[in-house]
């Protein structure tokens, strides 16, 4: 693997602009989703749950949905987002004319998704504020935890798109890996429902430990165990971030 | 000194040796063609000359360093033009410049004023504010190569700049590639425009299956490989074979291309005249660069 350099900033402040210009058209959907999400299962199919520990149904899965639309958003930026500048657009071959690496195009890139996270993840978690659902003030590390979160599916988004031949690829990427990963991960139900040894399986899945972080954050029940989720997150972030610079480098620099 | 050097240059696709261990020096200052017919290795040349594509062997320097260590350097100093329109979508025009100038580091009020001097030398002044979707095909190509100088290049590489273009239009690239001879600005230029190379270009390298065939001044190029003028034979098919037998015996330099035949390094007009006799369409004009390229790289077409 090459280092990326600090001139990744430049491709993300190309990202951003393009985005400042363009938010009217993706930033509604990307808010009205999670709430209607929001009251949809919390107050409507939360009418008829009953947690155990008497938590109102609503709570328990804001955590979930701030967690799981930061993974939306870092997804669908970096696998759509990237495959269009990147084959339809040209955008990478002119910016790797120029003293920028293919390292920092695609390092930038996913600093990019990892923001759109944070900012899905701010808006959800004020959102859910003036639903009166947070209740702790360790939450305000939350659009942190969504960066990191933004980090590790961006970089498993491009390092997905590193390999794609066409752009209906990623039907797959959504159907088979996505999706699952929103419902197996403990969004809409604790982990405890499931035989134990999906238990176990469901923490190789990169939201698990993200949806655990925000929901302590959220209700503040804070511990030296939560390291061990956050370790996991940055495991994958490294791990993924490093392996996408080198198969973008395959695909780039041919 | 050579500003670009290569030594034993090869690029290698899977079994394709696209680039076939090329040697090649370029002059700081000079306008440098390379022609050759598609899939000749050009555009692969460039790209590794450029750091945008690994060296499969090879050496390159870039004023004098190792390019493999120094690309960033190197990049900084170069103006790429691509035949392919990379244009940013997503910007206006104005934004495609200053966006182009950030990537080389170039801060904001510099680069307003060259962006703004450059949409005024290239005519664009107008559309500043324009979605690239609403330029015409000639307008792109001259914000193509405007962006390809914002950041003033030492070096300047252009695949096919006017392809594509009216020729008031390609006049004006001409106009403004011959102004940047005077700021010492080397150009390399790949083309299929055989008057474009004749007009532009110092010194032309005609390519053919990754390998330069021969590298010279256009004239000389000319001189060397044709002579000073062509003689063309339309000839009738049934006298075809007793022609060619003729002119090979003569000891003729030609070239049988179907209909016509070319007859290249006439010294004497009547020893041609007398063989080729009254049944036939005889023309003499003077030769150019497209002979050349045709002798050395052939008349069929190549995939």
């Amino acid at each position: 693997m090459k280092p990326f350099s600090w001139r990744c900033i430049r491709m993300w402040q190309r990202n951003k602009d393009v985005f400042v210009k363009l938010w009217h058209s993706e930033a509604p959907g990307a808010i009205a989703e999670p709430i209607l999400i929001l009251v949809a299962m919390g107050l409507g199919l939360g009418a008829y749950v009953g947690l155990v520990d008497g938590q109102r149904y609503i709570e328990f899965i804001a955590p979930g949905i701030i967690a799981s639309y930061a993974m939306f958003s870092a997804s669908f930026e970096c696998t759509y987002g990237t495959f269009f500048r990147m084959e339809y657009q040209k955008t990478f071959d002119a910016v790797i004319a120029t003293p920028l690496s293919v390292e920092d195009v695609i390092a930038g890139e996913i600093f990019w998704g990892a923001t759109r996270s944070m900012l899905t993840g701010t808006v959800i978690l004020t959102i859910a504020a003036a639903f009166q659902l947070v209740h702790s003030p360790w939450a305000i590390l939350i659009p942190l935890v969504c960066f990191l979160e933004g980090v590790v599916f961006a970089s498993i988004a491009v390092f997905y798109t590193s390999l794609v031949p066409a752009i209906y690829t990623f039907n797959y990427y959504f159907t088979l890996f996505i999706t699952p990963m929103f419902f197996f991960s403990g969004v809409f139900f604790p982990l405890s429902s499931f035989p134990e040894i999906v238990q176990n399986l469901s923490w190789i899945i990169p939201l698990t430990p993200v949806v655990h972080l925000t929901r302590s954050l959220v209700s503040g029940d804070v511990h030296f165990g939560l390291l061990w989720s956050f370790g996991l997150i940055l495991l994958f972030a490294a791990g993924f971030f490093a392996l996408s610079l080198v198969t973008m480098r395959r695909r780039l620099a041919i | 000194m050579a500003i670009i050097k290569t030594e034993n240059l090869a690029k290698r696709f899977k079994d394709v040796l696209a680039v076939d261990y090329v040697n090649l020096e370029i002059e700081e200052g000079e306008c440098f063609g390379l022609l050759g017919p598609n899939g000749a290795g050009k555009t692969s040349l460039i790209r590794m000359v450029t750091a945008v594509s690994p060296t499969t062997a090879g050496r390159i320097w870039v004023r004098g360093k190792d390019l493999e260590r120094s690309a960033r350097e190197a990049k900084a100093m170069m103006g790429v033009v691509p035949q392919l329109d990379n244009l940013d979508p997503d910007l206006t025009v104005l934004q495609n410049l200053m966006t182009f100038a950030r990537y080389f580091n170039i801060p904001k009020n510099e680069a307003r004023r060259r962006s703004t001097e450059l949409l005024g030398l290239f005519k664009l002044e107008d559309k500043r504010n324009s979605a690239i979707r609403e330029l015409s095909g000639g307008m792109r190509r001259r914000l193509l190569i405007a962006r390809g100088l914002v950041n003033n290049p030492r070096i300047i590489i252009l695949d096919e700049p006017t392809i594509g273009l009216d020729p008031q239009a390609r006049h004006l690239v001409w106009h403004k590639l011959t102004e940047l001879y005077a700021q010492g600005v080397t150009r390399i230029l790949c083309t299929h425009n055989m008057d474009e190379a004749a007009t532009l270009c110092d010194r032309v390298a005609i390519m053919n299956e990754g390998r330069i065939l021969d590298l010279d001044a256009p004239s000389t190029l000319v001189a060397r490989h044709v002579g000073s003028e062509v003689w063309e034979i339309e000839v009738a098919s049934q006298e075809r074979e007793r022609l060619l037998a003729m002119l090979e015996s003569r000891g003729f330099d030609f070239e049988d291309a179907g209909t016509h035949i070319y007859v290249f390094h006439v010294i004497r007009d009547d020893a041609l005249s007398g063989i080729v006799g009254d049944g036939h369409k005889l023309r003499q004009r003077p030769a150019n660069l497209e002979d050349v390229f045709f002798r050395l790289t052939g008349r069929s077409l190549i995939e």
